[in-house]
């Protein structure tokens, strides 16, 4: 594989999809009401009767809107990166992952790439989520767009890697919605996006705790928290890295040839 | 098998299959099949639905690898240097695999970049492709608005962008409509003379392997005859290819023009 070839098809791949969702006109949308709903709504409903103590990365009191904007931020990371997966199963289906898995490279690599075009567009949406926020006054430091950029990539990786392996699994686009109920709302929900894990602990649901405090999406959300204010939570990242690769490797691992992942699609024999 | 009528036969191989099996559980979808292409050969592989054409495109295409046997593409086994081999053979799948809404052009330019073919190369290459099918001027169309047949022939152009050695076509006029049908077969003929490229073309369809140099019988997963149209018919003592067919597989060929003409007696 020659490095000039290798960034063609990256390059190839990446453009194709940011083209598919430039055409797809209502994605962006549908992708920044849901956070805003939560951000607009829920945080405001709450804004009382969630009292946010003062932990780090914050060094004074702050708003509910600001504790969870960057949980919302990993959401839209969350959301995208399963919804690549969705676009991987679908591709399946209609021959388009054939056409992409026999270009004269590895095979990983053609995931590799899959997965960072995908990522491109979670970043993408990230930061117009950042945008909305900036739009409805939630108190996020400028200098935190530019800290974040990388602690966004490399949630947005992981995630997306986590799609892919599960888009291994997924039989059938009709199987998907079921696996979306397992897999973003417990995702979602048990993590430290909405609240702080102590308030977990201090409700006596510890089992909830344990499983949050082990939850690499909690991790991808503390990791951009932290980041948004220049500060490097290194547990976080060193979670989210090696989440990434576990789940890249099994993923490679489920489109390997021998186990013949496309054998699936509906096709005779 | 001797009664092969390769049109090179001194040069190596382009593909040699050897002994290739592949099981879905408890079903033999591939039996121990061997083959080999010339080149410039044109050559058919005909058997009915659930012969076993499909999985061995898969298998040739490394989508997924045999339970057993060898298979070599220009020298380079599929196992150990996928991506070598993988650089010498064009794809023409059965499902339709262009993206409708992107540009003829777009469509090729992507296919050019996952094959590593340079800019400007990748420029003239895709013209000398769109002119040798008279569709230059639709170049900037979108995929979309093109007929079923020019489209099928946009996906022969693409397959042979990065100038593969071995052209695998599988059911590719499944839903053209007869003068399609044949405009293509006509095309991939001269692809063969011209351009001394190899050809495996899957069908089910008499009539098409009928103009191919050589033809495989599959049947059940086993490969049952390979020689020329007229051999296998000689040989099975019959008048014509349909005939022959028809007395090694057991299966009645129907108008040609059907997509559904061959159904295997007494199991569907």
């Amino acid at each position: 594989m020659n490095f000039n070839h290798a960034a063609q098809a990256m390059l190839a791949v990446g453009s194709r999809e940011v083209v598919k969702f430039v055409r797809q006109k209502g994605r962006l949308f549908s992708s920044l009401v849901r956070p805003a709903l939560w951000l607009i709504v829920f945080a405001v409903g709450f804004q009382n009767v969630f009292g946010v103590a003062v932990i780090p990365p914050y060094e004074t009191y702050i708003e509910y809107q600001v504790y969870i904007a960057p949980g919302l931020l990993g959401m839209v990371l969350l959301f995208n990166g399963m919804q690549s997966s969705l676009a991987m199963v679908y591709d399946r289906e209609m021959g388009l992952m054939r056409l992409l898995l026999t270009a004269p490279l590895p095979r990983w690599f053609l995931l590799l790439c899959k997965l960072g075009a995908g990522t491109l567009l979670s970043t993408l949406q990230g930061y117009a989520f950042l945008i909305l926020c900036a739009v409805f006054k939630v108190d996020i430091p400028w200098t935190g767009w530019i800290y974040a950029l990388p602690a966004i990539i490399v949630s947005g990786m992981m995630l997306g890697a986590l799609g892919l392996l599960l888009s291994v699994h997924i039989k059938q686009l009709e199987n998907f919605a079921g696996t979306m109920n397992f897999v973003i709302f417990p995702m979602f929900f048990i993590s430290s996006a909405l609240y702080p894990l102590w308030k977990l602990q201090e409700a006596g649901a510890e089992v909830v705790f344990q499983l949050a405090r082990f939850n690499p999406f909690t991790h991808a959300v503390e990791l951009i928290r932290h980041s948004l204010y220049g500060k490097l939570n290194g547990i976080s990242l060193a979670v989210v890295c090696v989440s990434f690769v576990i789940f890249f490797a099994l993923a490679a691992h489920g489109y390997n040839p021998q186990r013949g992942i496309l054998k699936r699609s509906p096709q005779p024999a | 098998m001797n009664e092969t009528v390769a049109e090179d036969k001194s040069s190596p191989a382009v593909l040699e299959v050897g002994a290739v099996s592949k099981s879905y559980g408890t079903l033999k979808a591939l039996d121990r099949v061997n083959m080999n292409l010339h080149k410039g050969e044109f050559v058919a592989l005909l058997g009915p639905n659930g012969a076993g054409k499909t999985t061995l495109f898969q298998l040739l295409t490394g989508l997924f690898v045999p339970d057993d046997g060898t298979i070599q593409i220009l020298g380079h086994d599929i196992r150990r240097s996928p991506v070598r081999a993988l650089g010498g053979i064009g794809v023409v799948f059965q499902q339709p695999t262009l993206d409708l809404d992107l540009s003829v052009r777009a469509n090729l330019v992507y296919h050019c970049r996952l094959h590593g073919i340079p800019r400007t190369e990748a420029k003239q290459r895709i013209t000398e492709e769109l002119e040798r099918l008279n569709l230059v001027e639709r170049a900037a169309d979108p995929a979309r608005s093109l007929s079923g047949g020019n489209r099928r022939k946009v996906e022969v152009a693409r397959a042979l962008l990065h100038n593969p050695g071995l052209l695998l076509m599988d059911e590719a006029t499944v839903g053209l409509d007869p003068g399609s049908r044949a405009s293509l077969v006509d095309y991939v003929v001269s692809l063969c003379e011209q351009r001394k490229i190899s050809v495996l073309w899957s069908t089910h369809l008499v009539d098409e392997a009928e103009r191919a140099h050589r033809v495989f019988m599959l049947h059940k997963g086993n490969l049952i005859a390979d020689g020329t149209p007229a051999t296998l018919t000689a040989k099975a003592e019959r008048n014509n290819l349909a005939e022959a067919f028809l007395s090694m597989t057991g299966v009645t060929p129907g108008p040609s023009d059907n997509d559904q003409i061959l159904t295997v007696k007494g199991s569907n």
